[in-house]
């Protein structure tokens, strides 16, 4: 469980996050969503502790990660996995030796057992057979497929997505949101995704959050999506014909 | 103002890299494969300059040697000092900022463009140290690169006064042993060391501050080369002042 309260954050005289309140449930995919501009990437940043917010406090289970020592950060670090919005895969290192890098980092296991780890996730991920091939030569999807294995081959109770699904075809990006949200139930963790992919909200959704100009403006479930009248969430998900139209189906049955 | 903030995080940048040193195995590899790319791979283009332009030194003291008078054993003369001097710890140094400054720049930009610096912290990494530390181990041995190119100058001009008909072997051979003080040698590699850490440094901090795409990168490659010239020039300047002129 992540709890956020009250953050704020600032870039010069720009308040980019405003006193910003929720909490990211353990087992759940959390989604952060809006406009582009509308903080989503500088609260995840905040999260990952690339960021330092101003203002407020955020806990990671029941410790603030403003009052942890170097070595509590060090191990929380540890126990955290990304998947960036262009994969940031190493191109100097083959797919094997990406997500082999956090267990060289951090574990003292043999070679070995290392190896088969990875291979472990890597099959988890559907890829196999492309350890020694290199970022560049691998696609898009691919990609982010081995940034899933990375993220997660260190076994980490926090898993952080920054829009997963951009520059994908709409196929690849439901295989890519039903892989999170699998690995989310496997393991039990705690996921948080930041997209504006309508399909992400509408399939994987369990909690969402709706930023707009740096404030937290509504929060729910994909579900409670159909019910809401709150104008600002309505306007962002109902903003193609498509969506429209669902959401007329949707009033005239109930 | 904005000079001031430079300096500033260049030195914030400096104690960082040599805080919270990243796992002995892993960096162990890092500073193999720098070395590679570093030293070993500059090795074919700095033997080739320094082989050449000792020649030329050696056949423009030839011809500007109109006296009968003077000995011919000066064209290996002020070969030696030319080259142990001047030409092969700060000119091969300007030449090194524009190669392997750049490469440095560029794969270290290409990573923060890319996030990949982001990945690294975010996997509690101190990229600082695993990126910049390494170099800066594989820059302590620059001076082996160097003693090279000091010999191949040499020989390089050995060979032109010799087969261009300027001098014999012998008076050229005469000329590199005439009044030969071995501090000059240590100048020259103290020199080198400076030089060596400047190289690391200065290019890694221009790529890891870089912000945005890739017309940037490029951006930072070229204000690199700048700045690491102008600061080897400035402490070749400081460098010598210091040890050479009491």
């Amino acid at each position: 469980m992540i709890k956020v309260e009250n953050i704020l954050k600032r870039f010069g005289d720009e308040v980019i996050l405003k006193n910003i309140s929720t909490t990211f449930d353990r087992g759940k995919t959390n989604l952060v969503i809006g406009r582009s501009g509308s903080g989503k990437t500088v609260m995840l940043k905040c999260l990952v502790g690339l960021f330092t917010p101003e203002e407020g406090r955020i806990y990671f289970e029941d410790n603030a990660i403003q009052d942890m020592n170097t070595e509590q950060h060090r191990i929380l670090r540890e126990e955290t996995g990304m998947l960036f919005q262009g994969g940031a895969l190493f191109d100097s290192m083959n797919i094997e030796e990406n997500v082999m890098f956090p267990l060289r980092m951090f574990s003292n296991n043999k070679r070995e057992e290392m190896l088969e780890r990875v291979n472990e996730v890597l099959k988890r991920v559907d890829l196999e057979n492309v350890n020694k091939k290199f970022p560049a030569e691998i696609s898009g999807g691919m990609k982010k497929r081995v940034s899933i294995a990375r993220a997660i081959v260190n076994k980490p109770k926090y898993l952080f997505c920054d829009e997963p699904n951009s520059g994908l075809d709409p196929k690849t990006a439901t295989l890519i949101d039903n892989l999170i949200q699998d690995i989310t139930k496997e393991n039990n963790i705690t996921t948080i995704v930041v997209t504006h992919d309508m399909n992400s909200v509408m399939e994987i959704g369990e909690k969402i959050v709706l930023l707009k100009q740096g404030k937290l403006v509504w929060e729910g479930s994909n579900k409670e999506i159909f019910k809401t009248d709150n104008k600002d969430i309505v306007d962002f998900v109902y903003t193609s014909n498509l969506f429209k139209k669902i959401r007329d189906v949707q009033l005239k049955e109930n | 103002m904005k000079y001031f903030r430079d300096i500033g995080s260049y030195f914030l940048m400096l104690k960082r890299v040599f805080s919270s040193p990243t796992k002995g195995s892993v960096m162990r590899e890092l500073i193999f494969k720098e070395i590679d790319d570093l030293i070993i791979k500059s090795l074919a283009i700095v033997s080739f300059i320094s082989f050449f332009v000792g020649g030329v030194i050696a056949i423009q003291t030839a011809l500007n040697l109109e006296n009968p008078l003077i000995s011919k054993s000066l064209i290996g003369f002020a070969t030696r000092q030319s080259i142990i001097l001047e030409f092969a710890p700060t000119f091969i140094s300007i030449i090194m900022a524009g190669k392997v400054g750049s490469f440095i720049t560029s794969s270290i930009g290409s990573m923060r463009v890319t996030e990949q610096i982001d990945a690294l912290e975010v996997m509690g990494v101190n990229s600082l140290n695993y990126l910049v530390f390494p170099k800066i181990i594989a820059l302590l041995f620059y001076p082996f690169l160097i003693a090279i190119t000091m010999f191949l100058g040499i020989i390089g001009g050995l060979i032109a006064g010799v087969y261009g008909g300027f001098t014999s072997a012998s008076d050229f051979i005469i000329g590199i042993q005439d009044t030969f003080n071995p501090f000059h040698l240590t100048y020259a590699f103290i020199k080198t060391f400076v030089f060596a850490f400047i190289l690391a440094t200065v290019p890694s901090w221009q790529g890891y501050y870089m912000k945005g795409g890739a017309l940037e990168v490029g951006k930072a490659s070229t204000n690199s080369f700048v700045w690491t010239s102008v600061l080897i020039i400035l402490s070749n300047y400081i460098i010598t002042q210091l040890l050479l002129s009491s």
